[in-house]
């Protein structure tokens, strides 16, 4: 049977672990090829250790065991000329481009007044700029290949005002309005665009939230705004890039604009 | 001393659910900034529903709070569920008192019960809270649009018309369904009703210290899950707010302050739905 995304070729940033190793995974399950990005370094602002070289050199072994072709770069979404570059060579060794999923973030804890300049910019220029810079650079491709789907992960914190952390916030909420902007814009051209918004992932990065519980000690009653409607405390990768896959398929080619939430109830509570 | 002009000089408003708690609020309110009032509530027991509800009493109270601020007043019993008598009860109103430019769509039930709970609460919940926003509307718009003045429309919704809280009872479902479905008639008639220049909007408010929250049997709904006793706990460090608060933003809504704002959900919530 083919796959659902078969003879696709899907541009991932973020690819080197976690939600993006499992959207790499998943689509390439289904038949897509991947050109997977990932800056596979630390940054001094983020406490939790970020992915590594030999973490994108697993998800490039994941993808071709199942017999799916896969060209990683390192690369930092941050840098617009490296993003293009990656796109560019990745497009001419697959052929095409046709789902695109901006992925790539990071995320740090600490109430307003403990949110340094250097916190603020980093997460604003990775999960906010970064996804920019990755629009930027696969929309000619997929203006060029008759159309596409453009995915990218906010948060149900681009819904909620989730305390302590306020860049994070920001940004994911950001996310959403270049999301509704470029649908509008690349609409003409059968690009769609959406967003997904998970609850709390079971990821090194998810589990690097761990530094809430002492501040929702300290404000007990911000505590119910994390919870999950649903009896799950965190989801897998595996349920966003399920969400992330039908958006990516013709499934949904009239789904454009959708703010696609995967968080076990935690938006409607 | 020079004489402040309020916001509302010469505008009447309709109001239902008037005698008591947020409405009659809202009356005096708008009678502080100068509106006359055409009142309604039905000042009876509804079978399902546990507290107390309005009398008669209570209506004559409002009447005289109005009165004492130098304003009119037109007040009258009916039901909401009542189209006829609604009707009824407005066209007398306006034949006292001058064309309508303001309503105020108040008037609602909360029969959340824990355990024996009647059959009837479902219906009742969604044909007094629902239903009767419907018919309230549809009474007033006829004469609004014939005179070609604009006007303005707030629904009374609640933060149960936005989130998924009132329990599991057939009242509670029935709330929480009949605030949502406000919401969905005050979107459609902001969208047909603009053409006119009559404006719709919703307000939201958390709970408010009124007859209708402050009774045994909802204090006894709130006190039975302790985990919803947190759930349920307001952003800010206030456990109620006072039915003032909701006049306040309703009179900002239907005073020319907010001339171009419809179509929008105001919560009074005291951070309640932000914080979830």
């Amino acid at each position: 049977m083919a796959g659902r995304v078969a003879g696709k070729v899907a541009f991932i940033t973020g690819a080197g672990r976690g939600q993006g190793r499992s959207h790499a995974v998943r689509l390439a399950e289904e038949g897509a090829d991947i050109i997977a990005v990932d800056i596979c370094r630390d940054y001094d602002t983020v406490s939790y250790g970020m992915s590594t070289e030999a973490d994108l050199a697993d998800t490039v072994k994941a993808v071709e065991s199942l017999d799916r072709r896969i060209i990683a770069t390192q690369a930092d979404v941050r840098d617009a000329a490296a993003l293009n570059a990656a796109v560019g060579d990745g497009v001419a060794q697959l052929g095409h481009l046709d789902i695109v999923c901006a992925n790539a973030g990071v995320c740090t804890v600490q109430a307003w007044h403990e949110v340094t300049p250097a916190v603020w910019q980093d997460t604003l220029d990775t999960n906010l700029t970064g996804v920019w810079n990755t629009m930027v650079a696969c929309a000619p491709h997929l203006i060029a290949a008759g159309g596409g789907s453009i995915i990218c992960t906010s948060s149900t914190a681009g819904i909620k005002g989730l305390p302590f952390l306020a860049p994070y916030v920001a940004a994911k909420h950001g996310v959403v309005g270049i999301a509704r902007t470029m649908a509008n814009e690349l609409a003409q051209h059968k690009i769609r665009v959406n967003t997904v918004h998970p609850t709390g992932v079971d990821t090194p990065m998810g589990t690097g939230l761990g530094g809430l519980n002492p501040l929702i000690e300290r404000d007990q009653n911000l505590g119910p705004i994390f919870m999950n409607t649903l009896p799950v405390e965190m989801v897998d990768p595996r349920d966003i890039s399920n969400a992330v896959l039908f958006l990516a398929s013709d499934e949904a080619q009239y789904v454009t604009g959708l703010e696609f939430t995967i968080d076990a109830g935690n938006t409607i509570r | 001393m020079t004489e402040v002009a309020g916001k509302l000089e010469g505008k009447v408003a309709f109001i239902t659910g008037a005698a008591r708690g947020q409405g009659r609020s809202h009356a005096v309110r708008l009678a502080q900034e100068g509106a006359d009032i055409i009142a309604v509530d039905l000042c009876r027991q509804i079978d399902s529903v546990a507290y107390p509800m309005a009398t008669p009493d209570d209506l004559a109270e409002t009447v005289k709070e109005v009165e004492a601020l130098d304003r009119r007043i037109a007040a009258r019993e009916a039901d909401v569920r009542d189209e006829a008598g609604l009707k009824a009860a407005f066209d007398a109103g306006v034949a006292e008192l001058g064309p309508v430019d303001i309503v105020l769509a108040n008037a609602g039930i909360a029969p959340m019960a824990l355990g024996e709970e009647l059959h009837q609460a479902w219906q009742d919940v969604i044909d007094v809270n629902l239903t009767g926003v419907f018919n309230t509307v549809e009474t007033a718009i006829p004469s609004m649009i014939e005179r070609g003045q604009g006007g303005a429309i707030v629904l009374t919704s609640s933060t149960a018309g936005i989130t998924g809280i009132g329990g599991p009872s057939r009242g509670g479902l029935g709330y929480t369904a009949s605030k949502h479905g406000v919401v969905g008639l005050m979107r459609s008639y902001a969208n047909t009703l603009a053409p006119h220049s009559i404006r719709v909007n919703s307000v939201h408010p958390t709970g408010v210290r009124t007859p209708m929250v402050v009774n045994e049997v909802m204090q006894q709904f709130l006190e039975s899950d302790p985990a919803m006793g947190q759930a349920m706990a307001n952003a800010l460090p206030v456990d109620m707010v006072e039915p003032v608060d909701i006049s306040n933003a309703i009179l900002w809504l239907v005073s020319d302050d907010g001339r171009y704002v419809t179509g929008i959900t105001v919560p009074v919530d005291a951070g309640f739905t932000n914080k979830r």
